[in-house]
């Protein structure tokens, strides 16, 4: 095989473990970004990434002040109460002058764009949810060999965030 | 890179966008759109139109805000340029392919 041919990327399968407002952004501008360039895209949503898809929780995520040496925040000042949610706003001000949506809307632009939602079930188990609790698009609820049945086929990459 | 159109040379970048909108005609999109596999309809020339418009008022151009412009929801506008919703459509509509990550 000729090492040089090109090898397109024809689908990303983005698997989400964290609900950090950060890691949720990273992993949704991915998926976004993916289909942008005509290449499909899936989000498997499992341990507290399950957060960003919980109807209960998606509105409420906040960014991390504490073990977080990039937000420059010493430790014991970062613990304070009310910090993360002051970071946590100036993220969503900055995020918007950019056009980023917040999470609800962010997650029905990836739905219409063709991005398929899943929930992983044993974090879905682990956590006592039910699909009622999920974000009304997700697409369904997988378990890890699922995922990787839709992962089949030439040209897919797999991310963990 | 060029095309040539009716005996008119018009100027593409290396990836295919023209480099100076004054050169593109209904013509020119049409051709850009057959190389892309797409026949273009009304729905599409609505959305092309929108894309020009913006594009003369400097406005920087989103998913998230064609989303938003009464002229195509998300969905059809993915429907309507599946290989790319706006690169395709920018790259038919003669205007520089758009920077935007989301």
């Amino acid at each position: 095989m000729d090492t040089n041919a090109k090898a397109p990327v024809k689908k990303m399968m983005l698997i989400l473990s964290k609900a950090t407002l950060d890691n949720v952004y990273a992993c949704f501008i991915l998926a976004n970004g993916a289909r942008m360039e005509g290449i499909e895209a899936e989000i498997f949503f499992t341990f507290f990434g399950l957060e960003a898809i919980n109807q209960k929780k998606l509105q409420h995520l906040h960014v991390a002040t504490v073990g977080n040496p990039a937000m420059h925040i010493p430790t014991l000042v970062g613990g304070l109460p009310g910090m993360e949610s002051f970071a946590t706003n100036m993220m969503k001000k900055e995020m918007e002058k950019l056009d980023i949506p917040e999470v609800e809307e962010f997650l029905y632009i990836l739905h219409a764009s063709g991005v398929k939602l899943w929930a992983c079930k044993l974090a879905m188990d682990m956590f006592h949810l039910s699909k009622e609790d999920l974000f009304e698009e997700v697409d369904g609820v997988l378990t890890v060999g699922d995922f990787y049945t839709q992962a089949q086929g030439e040209g897919t990459h797999l991310l963990f965030i | 890179m060029e095309l040539v159109l009716a005996g008119n040379q018009i100027q593409l970048n290396d990836q295919g966008y023209l480099t100076d909108f004054s050169q593109w005609t209904k013509e020119v999109g049409e051709a850009i759109a057959q190389q892309e596999g797409i026949a273009l309809t009304d729905a599409h020339w609505k959305v092309i139109h929108y894309l020009q418009d913006q594009h003369k008022q400097d406005i920087p151009l989103s998913i998230r805000k064609i989303g938003k412009s009464n002229v195509v929801s998300i969905k059809e506008f993915y429907d309507l340029f599946p290989t790319g919703p706006l690169k395709i459509s920018s790259k038919i509509a003669g205007i520089p392919k758009p920077a935007s990550c989301i």
